[in-house]
């Protein structure tokens, strides 16, 4: 059963210069629980596409449905958590009260909110920094409450937009670590954006290659990497093997014209 | 300590260019009641003293300090600190309608285009027009209203030189939220009136404070300018216009000492609270 499904699906920007074809002809399905990574250089509409899902851009074209919905519905049923690059978490809130915050406006009772709080809290190994501040923890530490506070109203499915990006390596191998327990644990559909090969060959069941001008999908593969990764699966020659294709991917999308 | 060294330093100069401007400027007086020629000593002592100075010495106006803020009774007409807290009363009555105001229009200018397009011109003009024009007809317009006494419409002036400020500091807080965080908001599908209270506002607080010292600075210049034109005989700005008109220079000093002396405790008091305030949010470390 497909929980995200978009067929042909376009989105043109009319800009001073002209329209630009930020996606074009779009044709992809996310089944339940998978984790998705979509890869591909600037400008290939990875991020515009995950935008779409999210509802934050109307496509110009097209059918997209999430969930059985529309892209709008799916956002107003609060059927996603959306992780962007910075945690942009509110300094001015404790990292209990960042991750509260969608709850507080979504309107859960009070004592389920504390229960939901230290539940995602632990979920990403922040137990004892609820009475912290963001500028307390590390950006690593911060990009996690921000994941948290993705989780905390149990949506099915969790966006993210380069989450890790400006995190350095050793950290993020650490993150990427996480991540797929969590996702093991919590069944969620993980549709994740991203630049790195060896990141979306890790986490994913399903990698999306995208290239620019328009921005659409040339390649989709399907990882045959079992679901427990160890770190060190890096070095096996599957793992070179699926990152070897999407580089071929990439490559054939004239990403590295210029 | 090592911020009180620096001020003093500052404050000490700018008495001795004063002692010196009041030798300067008081000295034509000197030599001309003078029978013969003065020496130099003859001069100074004789400027340091004079009942109608040009300039009136530093020592001349603290005695004349001293004497109408501790030594009269506050009750009494005579008293700086009674003339002091009627211009205090009417300062923060114009401060506190003047941030209301600024606030308001900024919500107004930051929520709706058509708002912003038409207040906004509006609202730079009115910081054009001079305040001491405009001051009369406020209290004219007033008084053909029936509003009796001076208290409101001196607070009006105060507000009308106080609300720029907060309002253009408002306006650039409350559009602080940068587009992630505005996002987030929509991903949670938030309403206007949670975006508002949850991002936007927490986010103007620091630029609400910077905006306030600005503004209760520029609401008491706002109270006095409305009591220099209008005919008022009490509060400083009174002082300062009864001073002149009956050539008493110590008077008017002593005003105006009082009055900066009470613009530095209003602006230090909003940076306490602005300084525990940053604390508190996070916003300082």
């Amino acid at each position: 059963m497909s929980v995200i499904e978009a067929k042909k699906l376009e989105l043109t920007f009319q800009t001073n210069d002209g329209p630009v074809h930020a996606l074009a002809d779009v044709n992809l399905e996310i089944g339940k629980g998978d984790f998705v990574s979509f890869i591909g250089p600037s400008g290939c509409g990875k991020t515009t596409f995950l935008r779409c899902i999210a509802g934050l851009e109307t496509p110009t074209g097209g059918t997209l449905s999430v969930n059985g919905m529309t892209a709008d519905e799916a956002r107003r049923s609060r059927a996603y958590g959306y992780v962007f690059q910075a945690a942009g978490l509110y300094p001015w809130r404790t990292i209990a009260g960042n991750v509260r915050l969608p709850l507080e406006i979504m309107g859960y009772p009070k004592a389920e909110m504390s229960d939901r709080v230290a539940r995602v809290l632990e979920l990403v190994e922040l137990s004892g920094f609820e009475k912290k501040y963001p500028w307390q923890l590390s950006g690593g530490m911060q990009q996690r409450a921000s994941i948290a506070r993705a989780l905390a109203f149990d949506a099915d499915i969790l966006l993210m937009d380069e989450p890790f990006g400006a995190l350095d390596e050793i950290v993020r191998d650490h993150l990427n670590e996480q991540l797929l327990s969590l996702w093991a644990r919590t069944e969620k559909t993980i549709a994740f954006v991203t630049h790195s090969i060896p990141e979306a060959v890790y986490l994913s069941t399903k990698i999306v290659v995208m290239s620019p001008r328009p921005g659409r999908i040339t390649d989709v593969i399907d990882s045959s990497l079992p679901k427990e990764r160890p770190l060190d699966i890096r070095d096996s020659k599957e793992f070179l093997e699926i990152a070897h294709r999407v580089r071929e991917g990439l490559r054939a999308g004239h990403a590295y014209d210029e | 300590m090592r911020n009180v060294l620096p001020v003093l330093t500052v404050l000490l100069v700018i008495v001795g260019i004063w002692y010196a401007a009041a030798i300067w400027m008081n000295s034509a007086w000197t030599i001309d009641r003078a029978d013969g020629p003065l020496t130099f000593s003859e001069i100074v002592s004789d400027t340091m003293s004079q009942d109608r100075p040009r300039l009136p010495a530093p020592h001349q106006v603290w005695a004349e300090f001293q004497k109408t803020v501790f030594d009269t009774k506050v009750t009494s007409k005579r008293s700086l600190v009674f003339h002091g807290w009627i211009t205090l009363s009417s300062t923060l009555a114009g401060f506190a309608l003047g941030t209301v105001t600024g606030i308001l229009m900024a919500v107004g200018i930051v929520y709706s285009r058509p708002v912003s397009m038409s207040l906004m011109p509006w609202a730079i003009i009115s910081q054009t027009i001079p305040i001491v024009a405009l001051a009369p007809m406020i209290i004219v317009v007033l008084a053909s209203l029936g509003v009796d006494g001076r208290a409101v419409p001196k607070a009006i002036i105060s507000a009308y030189l106080c609300y720029f400020p907060v309002l253009v500091g408002m306006v650039k807080g409350l559009k602080s939220p940068d587009a992630m965080q505005l996002d987030l908001m929509k991903t949670w599908s938030a309403t206007g009136w949670q975006s508002f209270w949850r991002l936007r506002f927490p986010s103007s607080v620091p630029y609400l404070f910077t905006s306030l010292k600005v503004g209760i600075a520029a609401a008491l210049v706002g109270t006095i300018v409305g009591e220099l034109p209008t005919g008022a005989v009490r509060g400083l700005g009174a002082r300062i216009l009864i001073g002149d008109q009956f050539g008493n220079p110590m008077m008017i000093w002593s005003a105006l000492i009082a009055a900066a002396v009470l613009a530095g405790v209003l602006v230090t008091v909003v940076s306490v609270m602005q300084t525990v305030a940053m604390k508190r949010m996070g916003f300082a470390r």
